[in-house]
């Protein structure tokens, strides 16, 4: 049984065009297309791009399936426009053998909307001492080639040391999340003039700059891949360019929450603005729209960590940290990098699509929009607004900070192997 | 707007006042006279001016805030709080004049009632008013009367001192919002 | 005004309104009329999640001089200590019927959290959030300060003023550098490097790390409390070195100006940030904060509580 769809008045790299689907491949791209059968949809006014792959996202099974689960952060996935969600490792149990990686793998594939590709712990437990067997992950059935300790810092120079060297018997990349921890102790928020005037205690900069200065060293001295997670800072920006400069094999995430909010709406004490990395000043996010504009910041990730309701409803030292993205990323860009002129639409493909499943050995995903690709593909209406509603989120938990705000751009319709995954008004 | 009391008449029916608190208590010995802030307060000023000017001796006034024991605080946003100032003898067995511009509905006079009973027990507790405009909702009467005035309700009585005003007056306008 | 959260939302004329109400307070708890019927048949409810016998008695006091009923829900043995949540905590109070909440917390923006979230209607009073601000503390200072060197002016213009200490983690600090400038006095903090935020150069002060320097050009100084465990995080070697540098001792004690007059919003180290011959000295007016603090908590509760929330109210 055939399945075919034809996507009409989309723009493909700047040209108006149709893309014909047949089964999981892109049968023809081009103006007016014959339908031959297919369900049609007119997509005029949008924007049609490879699916997108999310380098960075917290599914929370096995262990806090009351903040979500591999199926509903599946469904926030294809909501938001991704084909392919790689899933950190701090899950209770951690994600540090292969048993866990191919649950988690197992439970992406019979969720069936995203591919969801494990991510496996750097070290035992995520306590950053031992190894973990990264061997074994790799070549379980979930094929990891992303190691993380995300949530944790690898801080130990000489586990990093080995880490790094270690990964690359199996191609694989360590993607370190750059916290000293002796820096941050009970740490809340940005360290500067607003933490001062608030009496919260403050998370710097250099926490994080000292940990991607020494990395980039380290993964340089013994040629290794290195992926910086979240980059927050000015300063951190700066150190990658550098090494970048010399030729390290140096990647880098930003997510789309640090693209715009800024540490004064710490002011009113709700911790829906509390996360790690910290939201920092106007002066960080002005530098890191132009390094992802640049490429100096490779990918946009979305670090999509669900937490449920009372975490988020107290004090804000009792908070949890962290901030939905999936389902907001994508018009977040639109709005922070495309509107301003910073990125055109071939580069959030890149920025969004192909760099992420490079780095990632992800070999379906990250192709441009060209016939025999497969079909995974995004597309979105940039000028229509939406107005954010928590209560209406594919995700288990609420914790967006967009809630209320009206943003420019809706994702229309995601095509995953060909199988229309989320449509808009269905 | 209507005039009840032009400067020259204020003046007389004050010192008819001034006159008949000392006749009432043989004197100005035994007197304590308390003003209700803010004009009540200039009143007892005049009243005790012309009290020694007559008897040639100091008489003992200060004046009494009632704002804390008003029953009409919820009603209005927070006020602001007057100056209370007992003079050096006290109010313990004193004769008490409390004096007030306008007496009208009488719930100022049983919250200074309440404040003074709180400072000490007086001999006597006398009460002295510009005018008497009527409409009491509390059986509370007054002793030495300038003027008595028959008003509406909704009418408003408004006395003005030069030293606060820039005029000595007694008007009555046509009353909207108080 | 319908809660007081911070220093930072409230104008000069607020503030100075405050200063006038606790005035007349004063003088009418300083004479025989100690109890006032103006709360009566309000209740208001101490919610102390942080230890503090002083502040609570202090606005206990307050509240029932103004015939107010007073519940405390303090830390110990109360569900808020056994996890209950700031919010269902909040929630109780409001079907106890709470006028006004008077919290104390360990959690920077407590106060504010309780406030804005619309758990419970009352009127909320900040009485100390973590290391952010302690409000009711900062008025109570400006107000002796004002009674002692203000020589009949309404706010603090030409008065200079130290606060000296660990101001890192000091609410008291935080409160005072905004209502001490907002009333026109200049302030200079005076701290081991250590124990200035990051951050500092954004406040409205001068900073020295020299306490000798500073102690013969002020008006007041305001000495900080140093608790002993920042110690153990490395904020300085030893007390030995805090008092040498940081101490109010009688060395200081005598070079300070003629009418200048010692500080400290309690409880005290003798010996550490303080000595015992400064804490006691005729300069001290130690005790008398204490005694301000109800008169200034008197009229925090009587302008918050006593008329309508709804226009301006008395502001100018």
């Amino acid at each position: 049984m055939t399945s075919k769809y034809l996507i009409k008045n989309v723009q493909v790299s700047g040209v108006l065009s149709d893309i014909a689907i047949e089964n999981e491949t892109i049968t023809a791209i081009g103006a007016s297309l014959k339908s031959d059968g297919a369900t049609e949809f007119d997509f005029t006014g949008s924007v049609a791009l490879p699916g997108l792959v999310d380098l960075h996202t917290h599914l929370r099974e096995p262990g806090k399936e009351d903040a979500e689960t591999v199926l509903s952060g599946s469904q926030a996935a294809a909501r938001g426009g991704f084909t392919a969600v790689s899933a950190m490792a701090n899950t209770s149990p951690v994600a540090d053998t292969a048993g866990v990686v191919e649950q988690v793998y197992r439970l992406g594939q019979s969720a069936g909307l995203v591919d969801v590709f494990p991510i496996g712990a750097v070290t035992q437990g995520i306590h950053g001492e031992h190894l973990a067997e990264i061997g074994a992950m790799a070549d379980s059935a979930a094929r990891v080639r992303v190691f993380s300790d995300d949530g944790n810092c690898v801080f130990d120079p000489l586990v990093m040391r080995r880490a790094l060297e270690y990964v690359k018997k199996f191609d694989g990349v360590i993607a370190q999340h750059a916290q000293e921890p002796r820096l941050t102790q009970a740490s809340q928020m940005n360290e500067g003039f607003v933490s001062s005037q608030l009496g919260l205690k403050g998370w710097p900069a250099i926490a994080e700059e000292s940990i991607i200065a020494r990395d980039v060293l380290l993964a340089e001295h013994v040629q290794a891949r290195l992926h910086i997670c979240h980059v927050t800072t000015r300063g951190g920006v700066e150190i990658i360019r550098w090494a970048k400069s010399r030729g390290f094999n140096v990647t880098a995430e930003v997510t789309p929450h640090h693209l715009l909010l800024t540490d004064e709406l710490a002011r009113s004490y709700d911790p829906i603005y509390k996360v790690n990395p910290p939201l920092r000043t106007e002066s960080d996010v002005m530098a890191l729209r132009e390094a992802l504009a640049e490429g100096v910041i490779d990918i946009v990730a979305t670090d999509h960590a669900p937490h449920a309701a009372e975490t988020k409803e107290c004090e804000w030292q009792e908070a949890s940290f962290g901030m939905l993205g999936l389902e907001t990323a994508l018009p977040i860009i639109n709005m922070t990098m495309v509107q301003t002129g910073l990125l055109d639409w071939n580069q959030v493909a890149d920025r969004m699509s192909s760099a992420p499943a490079r780095i990632g050995r992800y070999e379906k995903h990250g192709s441009n929009l060209v016939v025999g690709a497969p079909a995974h593909v995004t597309v979105i209406n940039p000028t229509q607004l939406w107005r954010v509603d928590r209560d209406r989120m594919a995700s288990r938990s609420r914790n967006t900070p967009f809630h209320g705000m009206e943003i420019p751009g809706v994702v229309q319709a995601t095509f995953f192997n060909g199988r229309l995954t989320h449509k808009v008004g269905a | 707007m209507s005039l009840a009391l032009p400067a020259p008449d204020m003046a007389r029916a004050i010192t008819r006042i001034s006159h008949e608190i000392l006749e009432r208590n043989s004197g100005s010995e035994s007197i304590t006279l308390l003003g209700i802030p803010t004009r009540g307060a200039h009143l007892a000023a005049r009243i005790a001016s012309n009290i020694e000017a007559i008897e040639g001796r100091a008489v003992q006034h200060g004046t009494l805030d009632i704002t804390l024991h008003r029953d009409d605080l919820r009603l209005r946003p927070p006020r602001a709080l007057m100056p209370t100032v007992i003079p050096s003898l006290g109010v313990e067995g004193r004769n008490v004049v409390l004096v007030d511009d306008v007496l009208f509905s009488g719930r100022t006079i049983r919250a200074a009632l309440d404040a003074l009973g709180e400072i000490g027990r007086s001999q006597t507790v006398q009460l002295a008013v510009l005018v008497d405009r009527g409409h009491r909702e509390l059986p509370i009467r007054a002793d030495y009367v300038g003027k008595n005035l028959p008003t509406s309700q909704n009418q408003v009585v408004r006395v003005q001192f030069t030293e606060l005003d820039g005029i000595d007056l007694v008007s009555i306008e046509d009353g909207a919002a108080q | 005004m319908k809660h007081l959260l911070s220093i930072a939302d409230i104008t000069k004329s607020q503030a100075i309104n405050i200063l006038n109400t606790a005035e007349e307070l004063a003088r009418a708890s300083d004479g025989p009329m100690k109890k006032l019927p103006t709360l009566r048949g309000r209740t208001i409810v101490n919610l102390f999640a942080e230890d503090s016998t002083r502040t609570r008695i202090s606005f206990e006091a307050a509240a029932k001089r103004l015939s107010a009923d007073v519940i405390n829900f303090s830390a110990k043995g109360s569900s808020v200590s056994k996890g209950e949540s700031l919010k269902d905590t909040a929630q109780t109070l409001q079907a106890m019927g709470a006028d006004a909440v008077i919290i104390r917390h360990s959690a920077s923006g407590a106060a504010a959290r309780l406030a804005e979230n619309q758990w419970m209607s009352g009127a909320v009073i900040n009485a100390g959030d973590g290391t952010h601000e302690h409000p009711s503390q900062a008025l109570l200072d400006a107000f002796t300060i004002r009674r002692h060197l203000s020589h009949g002016g309404e706010d603090l213009a030409g008065l200079h003023i130290a606060i000296v200490g660990d101001v890192l983690h000091s609410r008291v600090a935080r409160s005072n550098v905004l209502l001490l400038t907002k009333l026109g006095a200049k302030v200079t903090l005076v701290s081991p490097p250590t124990l200035l935020p990051v951050g500092i150069e954004s406040w409205p002060v001068t900073v020295s790390y020299d306490f000798d320097a500073v102690i013969d050009k002020v008006d007041a100084v305001m000495m900080l409390r140093i608790q002993l465990e920042r110690m153990s995080e490395m904020f300085f070697p030893n007390a030995r070195e805090y008092s040498r540098y940081f101490g109010l001792n009688t060395d200081r004690l005598r070079r300070m100006k003629l009418a200048a007059i010692v500080m400290h919003p309690g409880p005290m180290n003798r010996g550490l940030e303080i000595t015992a011959d400064s804490a006691d000295s005729a300069r001290s007016v130690i005790v008398e904060q204490v005694t301000n603090g109800v008169s200034v908590r008197m009229a925090i509760l009587y302008l918050l509580l006593a008329g309508t929330t709804e226009g301006e109210g008395v502001t100018s």
